[in-house]
């Protein structure tokens, strides 16, 4: 699952693990903002919701969900504007 | 709560059809003997199985002999599915369905993955519609035993392609199972289909009653310890009041569903309009265009699912929901994920032949202030 290599690393990691959904996207929505423009944010978050919610949060908010990974799980969202 | 409650979960069961319940007395009355015993009050129970089978078969255009009464929906798709697979196990061992059917087709794929099997799941697009080219890239595979295809999605109303993916199983000589519990008593059914179960509870008539079509010529095998009731499809004897109640409330709903359909239509199309317009950061989901005339289902951005149902009940409305937060297994609803929608803060509202302009006013009115409210208390206004 994970993204192509080179890909940016993260900024800054949100560990959202044992948090249910929707807090993982909540915290996510509150943080991202504050990132400068092209800033990935990592999200960890081990509710499975999570792995549909934030690539949806993403389309719905216009930012740019960049990879998942296995590991944490973790979900990369870029500030795109 | 003064104003009187508001039902909007006719997809998991509509209020009884009045022709179910007078069905229902009546036959309690006729229809408790068992009907394959030998005297006058088994005679009786015979002919009312039989009457029910044949007013069933007759609405839903099949022979009496092609159709079986089964003690749910659920226990239905399970023989579907089993049976199918059994009666071509000389064929192969794989079943191939789309990744958004019921929970109980999918557990009974999981009995014959557990079994030895396999079993295929095909895509569906952001709307919920089944990938075509996939399904029939999958069915064409060599060793596939059985196809299943849900009607339309009983999580978010879509129609899916019966007719085509049917011409691709026929194509492929692979019988097609059709999911119709959304369907069956509220639009037609498409053609093309070799097997196909309903559930009654879902069109008006009582719970604990479903319908299990298995056309002529169709391999199918019982999956289940011989008994002979039901032509060998359905061990032990039948609830036979709620089947003839059932029978009778699926000519009633069906008489209506036309009218029923246009009537329901519009209020589905003025939810969809106004939700998507009055309550912020919601996506409504579902095909908006070929989809059931009386379901739609929305997620609310931040909100728990479960909190937001269980306001909506405070304020007097009953609706449902496939969002993970509402189950016990913690899982999104596998429809969702498959669409790649949002999961949380979902709800489905599904209407019925009771349902009126002001209910489903009431319900638009109140919805926006309840998502409102539900927000500000998590703090997550303005995000
Ligand atoms: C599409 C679909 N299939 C099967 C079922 C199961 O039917 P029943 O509730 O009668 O077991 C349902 C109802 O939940 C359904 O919506």
């Amino acid at each position: 699952m994970s993204g192509p290599v080179g890909e940016a690393a993260p900024v800054e990691v949100l560990d959202c693990r044992g948090q249910r959904c929707p807090l993982p996207v909540i915290k996510l929505a509150r943080r991202l903002p504050e990132l400068p423009v092209g800033a990935v944010l990592r999200v960890l978050a081990d509710d499975p919701a999570a792995a549909v919610d934030i690539p949806a949060w993403c389309r719905m908010r216009g930012q740019e969900f960049v990879a998942a990974h296995d590991e944490g799980p973790g979900y990369d969202v870029r500030r795109a504007g | 709560m003064s104003a009187s409650p508001v039902y909007l979960d006719a997809a998991t069961a509509a209020p009884p059809h009045p022709v179910a319940r007078q069905a229902l007395l009546a036959a309690l009355d006729d229809g408790w003997a068992d009907p394959a015993r030998l005297y006058g009050q088994a005679r009786r129970a015979r002919q009312l199985l039989d009457a029910a089978r044949e007013a069933a078969a007759a609405t839903l255009g099949v022979r009496a002999d092609e159709l079986s009464f089964t003690p749910s929906g659920t226990a239905a798709a399970h023989s579907a599915v089993l049976g199918g697979l059994a009666g071509r196990r000389r064929v192969g061992a794989t079943l191939v369905h789309s990744a958004i059917e019921h929970s109980a087709v999918l557990h009974a794929a999981q009995r014959h993955v557990a079994g030895g099997g396999s079993a295929v799941s095909v895509p569906v697009d952001r709307l919920g519609r089944l990938d075509l080219d996939a399904f029939a890239d999958a069915v064409r595979a060599p060793g596939v035993a059985l196809a299943a295809l849900i009607g339309a999605s009983h999580e978010v109303g879509t129609v899916q392609p019966v007719a085509p993916a049917a011409a691709a199983c026929a194509a492929a000589g692979v019988p097609l199972y059709v999911d119709a519990a959304q369907l069956v008593g509220r639009v037609p059914v498409p053609a093309g289909w070799s097997v196909l179960t309903a559930s009654a509870h879902k069109w008006g008539g009582p719970p604990g009653v479903g319908l299990l079509v298995v056309r002529k010529g169709t391999r199918w095998e019982s999956p289940w310890p011989a008994d002979e009731r039901e032509s060998g499809r359905t061990p032990g004897v039948v609830n036979l009041p709620a089947v003839v109640a059932a029978a009778a409330s699926l000519r009633a709903a069906a008489a209506d569903a036309a009218a029923e359909a246009a009537r329901l239509a519009p209020l589905v199309d003025r939810i969809r309009a106004r939700v998507a317009a009055e309550v912020p950061d919601v996506e409504v989901v579902g095909d908006p265009v070929d989809r059931l005339p009386h379901m739609v289902t929305f997620s609310c951005l931040y909100v728990d699912g479960e909190a937001l149902l269980h306001a909506l009940d405070r304020h007097g409305f009953a609706v449902s929901s496939g969002s993970s937060c509402t189950s016990s297994t913690l899982r999104p609803s596998h429809v969702l994920e498959a669409m790649g929608v949002l999961s949380h803060g979902n709800v489905r509202v599904s209407l019925h032949r009771e349902t009126t302009v002001a209910d489903v006013e009431r319900f638009l009115a109140e919805l926006p202030g309840i998502v409102a409210a539900l927000r500000a208390e998590a703090g997550v206004v303005g995000l």
